[in-house]
């Protein structure tokens, strides 16, 4: 799938749900999908800063393409980054570092959480782009 | 009065969260405001602003007098000796700071000490570090017991002919504990310590007499206890507040300028540099009213303490949840309830619990090392205030308990 792709399935998926409460159900599933993240790997260079919970991110590059894992403390959280990462890894680092990140408004995330959970969405989003842009 | 007549002044209460009325239990974080409180905000601004303190105009003495009567309700409420020991500030954090400050510039040199209970919050804490580090002295921390009380045992060690003041909590506002206040200014005014009372919890539910208590300092904000928000006070005692240097400069805390030196007003006066917060301040006169009536009513008093013995109940009884602040009398106890979840973040509590019309808070609260204390990386707390419902708690213990299923 490309990124476009990906994303309108993202967007797609999340449709299905009007409550709010059955799109946090769904997060917490997806966060159960993500590939376990090794604890010698939940260091302080990783955590990502101005989310409530703790958020660990974590890239690497294979063939000109940037693959990334993730953690959090938080379920929802988890659900969150795990969505993030499923959309960006096997991206080049330059769509990645030119994406509008916009799919998130759509499935109404950035507007719906909290302050302090859109600062942390922000910060994860921020981080993803700079990894992107400067490597690790 | 019943509370649901006292909720029809609250204007707020009715918005809706989640498709019913919002069920507000972040009260520690900040009150809503009743109606009078709004209305004297807007009375100030349509029909009598004018900077105060400066002007002979009538509408500046209106606004002057509008001012000075909440200096004056102020005194009464808390007991104070007189209107002049009390300065008006942002709020808590700013009464501390300028203690901080003033207190540190006069009192505290190289090799002092100041203690605070392990319990503060940072607006508690931070300034007493930096103090201690512009002066070089050091911060003696005061352990607080399992059960969330105060080492009253760890004072008497704690003091040294170096301690040059003691700052503590009156209610912790993770603990919600009301701290033997009289007993640790005792033992400090028995070893020549003066002491700060961090208000800012206590004074929205217990009755406050300085004079009784002879604490050194009492330090709150309006916006805990109804007040328009950017309000505070500084409670000190006359000999304190005279014998200490003005913090900021600049405005009517002058008594003469010139190049060749300035003098400066007379307490409280010499601590309120620059415009005040002239619309705000003059609410304390119907905060205060409320205040008196949540705490005096009957019915109103009843109403809370019936909801403190009902959470806290059903919350110790329950064991996926580890409750902070058990004191050994639950009359020491205030409606406020941080706890953890065995298994369940606090902050997916916290947004499960928004997405179903509940408004609590989560995380670290202000007081970081508290945390440390107790081993976790944040809490969830609900705070009551006088206008919530048993209603409301009894919701607010079926969501809990859905929204924990949800996540374990
Ligand atoms: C115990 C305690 N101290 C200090 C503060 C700081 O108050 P403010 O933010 O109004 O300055 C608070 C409230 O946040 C508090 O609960």
């Amino acid at each position: 799938m490309t990124l476009q792709e990906k994303k309108a399935a993202v967007i797609e998926d999340f449709s299905m749900y009007d409550e709010w409460l059955d799109k946090y159900e769904y997060l917490i599933e997806l966060g159960k999908n993500l590939e376990p993240f090794p604890d010698e790997k939940k260091t302080d260079d990783r955590l990502i800063k101005g989310c409530q919970s703790r958020v660990w991110l974590d890239v690497r590059e294979d063939k000109g393409k940037l693959y990334f894992s993730a953690d959090s403390d938080a379920v929802i959280t988890k659900g969150i980054i795990s969505l993030l990462v499923s959309v960006y890894s096997g991206e080049s680092a330059e769509e990645i570092a030119e994406d509008d990140f916009a799919f998130l408004e759509s499935i109404g995330l950035r507007e719906n959480l909290s302050p302090t959970r859109a600062g942390g969405l922000v910060s994860m989003v921020d981080t993803i782009r700079t990894l992107a842009k400067n490597g690790r | 009065m019943d509370v649901n007549e006292l909720r029809k002044l609250f204007p707020i209460l009715s918005i809706k969260s989640a498709g019913r009325d919002i069920v507000y239990l972040d009260n520690a974080a900040t009150s809503q405001r009743p109606v009078q409180v709004s209305d004297k905000i807007l009375e100030i601004n349509n029909f009598c602003n004018a900077n105060i303190h400066r002007a002979v105009h009538s509408l500046a003495s209106a606004a002057t007098g509008q001012y000075e009567a909440a200096r004056k309700a102020v005194a009464e409420f808390i007991g104070a000796g007189a209107e002049r020991e009390i300065v008006f500030t942002s709020g808590t954090t700013a009464s501390v700071n300028l203690v901080a400050f003033c207190f540190g510039e006069k009192f505290v040199g190289n090799g002092d000490e100041i203690i605070v209970p392990e319990a503060e919050h940072h607006s508690n804490l931070v300034p007493w570090q930096m103090l201690c580090e512009r002066k070089g002295a050091i911060l003696r921390v005061l352990k607080v017991l399992d059960n969330g009380e105060l080492d009253l045992d760890g004072l008497e060690r704690l003091i040294s002919d170096r301690t040059r003041l003691i700052a503590a909590a009156h209610v912790s506002n993770v603990l919600g504990i009301v701290n033997p206040v009289g007993e640790i200014i005792r033992i400090a005014h028995s070893r020549g310590v003066p002491v700060l009372i961090d208000g800012a919890q206590g004074i929205v539910h217990e009755k406050v007499d300085v004079q009784a208590l002879d604490c050194d300092f009492y330090a709150f904000s309006g916006h805990k206890m109804f007040a328009s928000t950017g309000t505070g006070v500084l409670y000190g005692k006359k000999r304190w507040l005279d014998s200490l240097p003005p913090f900021m400069g600049g405005g009517e805390m002058i008594g003469s300028v010139s190049f060749s030196g300035t003098t400066y007003a007379d307490a409280p006066y010499k601590f309120e540099a620059g415009t005040q917060n002239i619309s705000g301040v003059p609410t304390f006169v119907p905060a205060i009213s409320m205040t008196k009536l949540c705490r005096e009513d009957a019915s109103l008093s009843q109403n809370l303490v019936n909801i403190r013995d009902f959470v806290l109940e059903t919350l110790l009884q329950d064991d996926r949840i580890r409750l902070f602040g058990v004191p050994r009398e639950t009359s020491a106890k205030i409606p406020l309830f941080s706890f953890a979840v065995n298994g369940a973040h606090h902050e997916d509590l916290a947004l499960i619990l928004d997405k179903m019309g509940i408004a609590v808070r989560s995380g670290q609260m202000c007081a970081e090392p508290l945390m440390d204390r107790f081993g976790v990386t944040g809490m969830l707390r609900a705070s009551f205030a006088a206008y919530n419902t048993m209603e409301e708690a009894e919701y607010f213990i079926k969501s809990l308990d859905r929204a924990i299923k949800m996540l374990i």
